[in-house]
């Protein structure tokens, strides 16, 4: 059931931990029972906060993994030196507790109605708003073309790969970038002009992109996006924390 | 009353014991910090300059490296409450570029490459507490920790330690610099947990 | 999202800027200053004229505060500090903001 967008102040909410399921070595997936969850519109976020019992507390935003009307769900990458991001993917379990902002973002938002066709980008951890659009696109039933390129260090760091595998009607093209299983005949580098120009749909057919994942894969894809004629408003771009690749 | 997150706590190590100022941490890392994009000047363009006294003084790189320069090896402590031990740094002490000027002004506001300023008690750059540092850890100053050149000033929170720093500005009243405007403490020492106006 | 951590010394990348952000980012703060969502308000920067979107514009948070900065000429559009539970909000580098 889709809830209605919350206007004015944000507050925050206890959230508890329902499920955790491991997307990869370094990635897992948090369900969260939220009991006036509003519902959330694909690609918002979330901040989350987080508080020791000695009164210490840490925020972060996450982006939201599950389309409107899914339980709650944030995808949250392990980064080595981070302070969150190891409880949230090692430490945390089912019955632990948390405070959940929002939904929050009427930026990088998809709904059926903004048609496309869709060209979705993805470095790294930036997959996980655009797998809630993916999601909400099949929940609606919407016939609008979509394509993925989703650039990843290894075939071990693909987050979501059967679900994207699985997908009949959207195409997912792979760039690994840091090493490649024998016999892979996909994209082996870091995407560059000649790959874009090769899987970007044709500006001419008036398409929305969605680029999401470290700030220097941000800027290098929608700079080239727009180099091949996209409407830099047509390139709606979210910057995460730049883990490199 | 937020909810506790179990087994949640802050990310520490434990500090000697009165090595580190209050409410400190230590790291081994070195975050990059920066309010802004990092500048590339390059070195044909760059120089340090100190204005207010009796004449304007200005060095090129050159002129810079050619003054001279000490190592040290200190602690630094930032308002974030991470501190770093044993950091070794090359520069030219701040006794030298300002004994090459004329002045009566107590204060400085040092100023950067992309706009970032702070204020200083001009006593706090004299006696040996004050560089501008070009090297860090044997190699020279990386762009991202403020190279070419940065202002060192350890026994102060690091936000003092301008980094790309271009020059000084002596004035004659402590004005307050980019943080100082939005509340963060003028002189800023560390010891006596100076983080914010009114500490 | 995976806002920035602790981390290491960046190798020196003039590429790798990793500091910046963009509006997104603090989306959650910016309800929390003005009352309402804000990555779609337009901004035109008052020192290059420059006119974009909240979420597109340049987030530095160092820490002590979150700077908001023209992508075109890199001034200071807007800053935040949030010090003792109070926050200072600094728009003075926006012509406007709607």
């Amino acid at each position: 059931m889709e809830g209605t967008a919350v206007r004015g102040r944000l507050t925050w909410q206890t959230a508890t931990v329902g499920s955790v399921t491991d997307e990869t070595p370094k990635v897992r997936t948090l369900v969260l029972e939220v009991p006036d969850w509003p519902g959330h519109r694909a690609g918002q976020h979330v901040d989350i906060r987080l508080t020791a019992d000695d009164g210490y507390q840490a925020e972060r935003a996450y982006s939201i993994a599950s389309a409107p009307g899914e339980p709650l769900a944030l995808t949250v990458e392990r980064l080595d030196d981070g302070e969150v991001s190891p409880y949230l993917t090692e430490d945390v379990q089912p019955g632990d507790q948390l405070e959940v902002r929002g939904p929050i973002g009427g930026y990088f938002v998809w709904e059926p109605a903004f048609g496309g066709p869709l060209l979705l980008m993805a470095g790294g951890s930036g997959v996980v708003p655009l797998r809630s659009i993916l999601r909400r696109r099949s929940s609606a039933g919407s016939a609008v073309p979509v394509r993925m390129l989703y650039s990843s260090r290894s075939l071990e760091d693909v987050i979501y790969r059967s679900e994207l595998d699985g997908l009949r009607d959207a195409e997912v093209i792979h760039a690994l970038t840091r090493s490649q299983p024998p016999g892979w005949t996909g994209y082996a580098r870091r995407v560059d002009a000649q790959m874009l120009a090769e899987v970007a749909w044709p500006a001419d057919s008036k398409p929305l992109a969605y680029v999401c994942g470290p700030t220097s894969f941000v800027e290098a894809v929608a700079a080239g996006l727009v180099g091949l004629g996209y409407p830099a408003v047509r390139v709606r771009t979210e910057r995460f924390g730049a883990t490199g690749q | 009353m937020s909810p506790i997150s179990r087994g949640f706590h802050r990310k520490r190590q434990e500090a000697p014991a009165g090595r580190v100022p209050p409410g400190q941490y230590v790291t081994a890392d070195f975050p990059v910090l920066s309010a802004g994009p990092t500048p590339h000047t390059p070195l044909s363009e760059w120089s340090f300059s100190i204005a207010g006294g009796r004449e304007p003084r200005m060095w090129s790189w050159e002129q810079f490296r050619s003054l001279p320069s000490q190592t040290l090896t200190t602690d630094i402590h930032c308002v974030t409450r991470w501190s770093k031990l044993d950091t070794m740094w090359e520069g030219v002490s701040l006794d030298v570029l300002l004994g090459a000027v004329e002045y009566d002004a107590g204060y400085v506001l040092a100023f950067s490459d992309g706009g970032y300023t702070t204020n200083l008690p001009v006593a706090d750059l004299l006696g040996g507490k004050a560089w501008v540092a070009f090297g860090y850890g044997g190699s020279p100053l990386g762009a991202e920790h403020g190279g070419p050149a940065r202002l060192l000033v350890p026994h102060l929170y690091f936000w003092k330690s301008a980094k790309w720093v271009r020059g000084l500005r002596l004035t004659d009243t402590d004005m307050p610099g980019f943080w100082e405007n939005y509340g963060y403490h003028m002189y800023g020492d560390p010891w006596k947990e100076q983080r914010y106006a009114g500490d | 999202m995976g806002t920035p951590e602790d981390r290491d010394v960046a190798p020196d990348d003039p590429a790798l800027d990793y500091a910046a952000l963009d509006g997104n980012a603090i989306g959650g703060l910016l309800i929390e200053v003005f009352g309402t969502e804000m990555t779609t308000a337009v901004g035109i920067c008052g020192h290059c004229g420059a006119v974009g979107q909240v979420a597109e514009l340049a987030v530095y948070q160092p820490g002590l505060g979150t700077v908001v900065r023209c992508r075109s000429c890199d001034a200071v559009l807007m800053a935040f500090v949030r010090i003792r539970g109070v926050t200072c909000v600094d728009l003075e580098g926006l012509a406007s903001l709607s």
